[in-house]
């Protein structure tokens, strides 16, 4: 028998969300959606508690989150960052800065560092074209940034 | 009914028709990939993913797939306008561009939807050239998943999780990285897969193939010092003759008795006997439930359930952990045969446990899991070292260069080759229950039975249930084929109201005769009907059709076994089972 281990108060949480949705397998994406904004990511372990929950494989539930770029496995850092690669940003540069922060961080796209504290992902227009290039760091806007301007701001979260 | 147009032929069709049923019932063949029906048992993959089945149809800017398009009234419809002819080629030539090209040495070469869909439509190179999506692969005791030749028609996904509700696999990831997997793309062996290979059966190229053994079967005929026996399943016989070109139903149980013997096994066997002598097995347990149920008794758990099929004991061990007293612990007769042959045939020829290769032919992929067990093997040592299925030994006939066809008919050797009808009818849905009610009948009521045929066990409706009269008891049956059915009657009993005393449970369609193991029937149920009547035929014939009058089984427990369900079959013919759930437990 394997074994699946969660805390309890997670485990809780989670039902209550699927119990929200009526426990109903169509709704399997609204519940992971929800969960993820609980908890931040998808761990296998909260899947499987999912998959009991609304009665369907574990297999399926693991096929919707790898299949919509929304969720994501790994747990994001304390500071997320996201390089916006919509076209403003992209013809100005975003795609340099996005190099230098791969390069200052050692990681990739949708990872997180090793210390859980800055993970980097891309998005698409954050509605501050007029900035471009733009990169949020949590809720924090950064505007007109340059590759040279990177290792400054990840000096502002470091200490 | 709704009048429509093929191929500038008249036709009428059925409201609601798909214009593909529409063409096929017309006698028209549209080429289908991903579309995968089993009609005696309403199932039905159609996904309508792989364009392969486009038409035309007058009136409509795009070409349309005939698997998911409804008929209309006055529709006209092309199958094989230059437009379509276009299109089907490049769909599949599209499809290639992402396939490895290594057919010759493909175990499914030969026998592979895609090849000759290519064959078909007269593909003569690959104008696409490019990247191509490479994967692990995945190897467990009985299936091997080769991805990268997987075509996404999503055929093994629909029967996993519809026809089985086992939910092994699904697809994943998008785009050019999408795959079909277990949860969280783990290995087969880590999920829920019951290793029942109907995903194996279904699979339309090589991307699902069982573990080919043959090469380890013929090292050990060939080992001087090894007695290599063998044993063949009931079911194996109505189907092996297809793989050389005999109509299906063809029953061949003499020629492969034949065929094994010139291959140079030692002792050609039959399962068949192992199932006469699981019915006595349980049967007697069936009663003495029956009795002590009847008396009072309140921890006795009725109904018993049939344990024959590995994919059903996978399948109860990882979903119903909580009933794991309810099966028979009968083992199945694959197992019976192998405890009996590494126990009582060594001594009987005074030869050692080691020295022994016991072979079976099984239809099913499942008995290579199931004979891989470690609570069958003494010391290391299995009681059944390989299990073949009937493709295998079809490719081991023709490896050995055996013209099957010009076979003699030959009997299998003694005394672990005589059976009875009863053991024959094992490899067909209800037919391990009927044979069961031969020998309980008469067992419980004293009395002769009359008439042997229970054709209220017999058919191919995914859930059955009949009472059959204990002179006087009345004892009510359940069967279930396939594992979504199976688990219709479990959830019953499961509540404590099902009212069963005994349950059947198989987990293919139509039970052994639809196994994984058997000849690739790509979807034509047709074959699975006639191998069912081909069984219900061999059992007519046989001069004694009931386990208990099998003279040899008679002596084996005079001889050796004392009584059914004593001390020594309780040791060498009963298991247990486990619980292979996956349980949520609460952090510290």
């Amino acid at each position: 028998m394997a074994k699946v281990k969660l805390a309890e108060s997670k485990i809780n949480k989670i039902k209550e969300i699927c119990t929200s949705f009526g426990n109903k397998p169509g709704e399997a994406i609204n519940v992971l959606h929800k969960v993820q904004g609980e908890f931040g990511y998808l761990p296998a372990e909260v899947q499987e508690v999912i998959a009991q929950e609304l009665n369907v494989s574990v297999a399926q539930i693991y096929g919707i989150v790898t299949f919509y770029s929304y969720f994501t496995m790994t747990p994001k850092g304390e500071y997320p960052i996201s390089v916006c690669m919509g076209t403003a940003c992209y013809v100005r540069g975003a795609e340099k800065v996005l190099d230098e922060f791969k390069r200052e961080l050692k990681i990739g796209v949708g990872e997180t560092t090793s210390d859980g504290k800055f993970s980097l992902n891309c998005l698409r227009c954050v509605g501050a074209c007029g900035l471009a290039p733009v990169v949020l760091i949590g809720e924090k806007v950064y505007g007109r940034l340059t590759p040279d301007g990177v290792k400054d701001i990840l000096n502002e979260y470091r200490s | 009914m709704i009048n429509i147009t093929i191929d500038n032929k008249p036709l009428q069709a059925e409201k609601g028709q798909t214009v593909l049923k529409a063409a096929r019932a017309a006698g028209i063949d549209i080429p289908t990939l991903c579309y995968y029906e089993l009609d005696g048992v309403n199932f039905e993959n159609r996904p309508g993913g792989c364009r392969v089945c486009v038409v035309e149809i007058e009136g409509r800017r795009n070409l349309a797939p005939a698997c998911a398009t409804e008929v209309m009234e006055g529709m006209v419809i092309h199958t094989c306008s230059l437009r379509v002819v276009n299109a089907r080629r490049t769909v599949v030539e599209m499809i290639l561009s992402d396939h490895p090209a290594d057919c010759l040495i493909c175990p499914k070469n030969g026998k592979c939807e895609l090849q000759s869909l290519a064959q078909r439509l007269g593909v003569r190179e690959i104008p696409y050239q490019g990247e191509q999506s490479t994967y692990r692969k995945d190897l467990s005791p009985a299936i091997i998943r080769d991805v990268d030749k997987c075509v996404m028609c999503r055929r093994c996904e629909t029967v996993c999780n519809v026809w089985q509700t086992v939910g092994a696999l699904s697809a994943v990831n998008r785009g050019f990285q999408a795959v079909v997997a277990p949860a969280f793309e783990q290995d087969l062996e880590k999920s829920p897969c019951t290793m029942c290979g109907q995903c194996v059966q279904a699979c339309p190229v090589g991307a699902l193939s069982e573990v080919d053994q043959t090469r380890q079967v013929i090292t050990a005929i060939s080992d001087p010092k090894k007695t290599v026996v063998v044993q063949t399943a009931p079911s194996v016989r109505v189907a092996l003759g297809e793989e050389f070109g005999m109509e299906p139903g063809t029953i061949v149980t003499g020629q492969m008795a034949a065929a094994l013997r010139r291959m140079g096994f030692d002792y050609v066997f039959d399962t068949d006997f192992a199932a006469d002598l699981t019915i006595m097995e349980e049967g007697t347990e069936l009663l003495s439930r029956i009795d002590k149920f009847t008396k009072g008794d309140k921890n006795v758990k009725l109904p018993i359930l049939t344990s024959c099929c590995p994919g059903w004991v996978n399948f109860f061990e990882v979903n119903y952990p909580d009933m794991l007293d309810v099966p028979s612990t009968a083992k199945s007769p694959q197992q019976m045969f192998g405890a009996v042959a590494k126990n009582y045939l060594t001594n009987k020829l005074g030869i050692k446990r080691e020295d022994m290769v016991v072979v079976s032919i099984m239809p099913c992929v499942a008995k290579k899991f199931e004979c891989a067990r470690d609570e069958f093997a003494e010391n290391g040592n299995p009681d059944v070292d390989y299990a073949l299925t009937t493709r295998e030994l079809a490719e081991l006939i023709r490896q050995f260069n055996i013209d099957f066809k010009s076979l003699p008919i030959e009997d299998f050797d003694n005394p672990l080759g005589e059976s009875t009808g009863a053991g024959v009818i094992f490899g067909s849905t209800g037919g391990v229950i009927e044979a069961a009610t031969r020998t309980a009948y008469e067992l419980f009521t004293g009395k002769k039975l009359e008439k042997v045929d229970f054709s209220e066990l017999r058919g191919l409706e995914g859930v059955r249930s009949a009472t059959v009269d204990f002179n006087g008891t009345p004892i009510k049956i359940g069967i279930a084929h396939g594992l979504a059915n199976a688990r219709q009657l479990l959830d019953e009993v499961r509540k404590g109201n099902s009212g069963f005393h005994a349950i059947e449970v198989m987990a293919c369609p139509g039970g052994c005769i639809g196994g994984a193991g058997q000849p690739f029937h790509h979807g034509n149920f047709d074959i699975i009907r006639k191998r069912q009547e081909a069984i219900y035929r061999e059992d007519e014939g046989k001069p004694i059709r009931k386990s208990h009058e099998n003279p040899y089984i008679q002596s084996l427990y005079k001889e050796w076994l004392g009584e059914p369900c004593g001390e020594l079959s309780h040791h060498l013919l009963h298991t247990h089972y486990f619980d292979k759930s996956k349980h949520i437990e609460i952090a510290e």
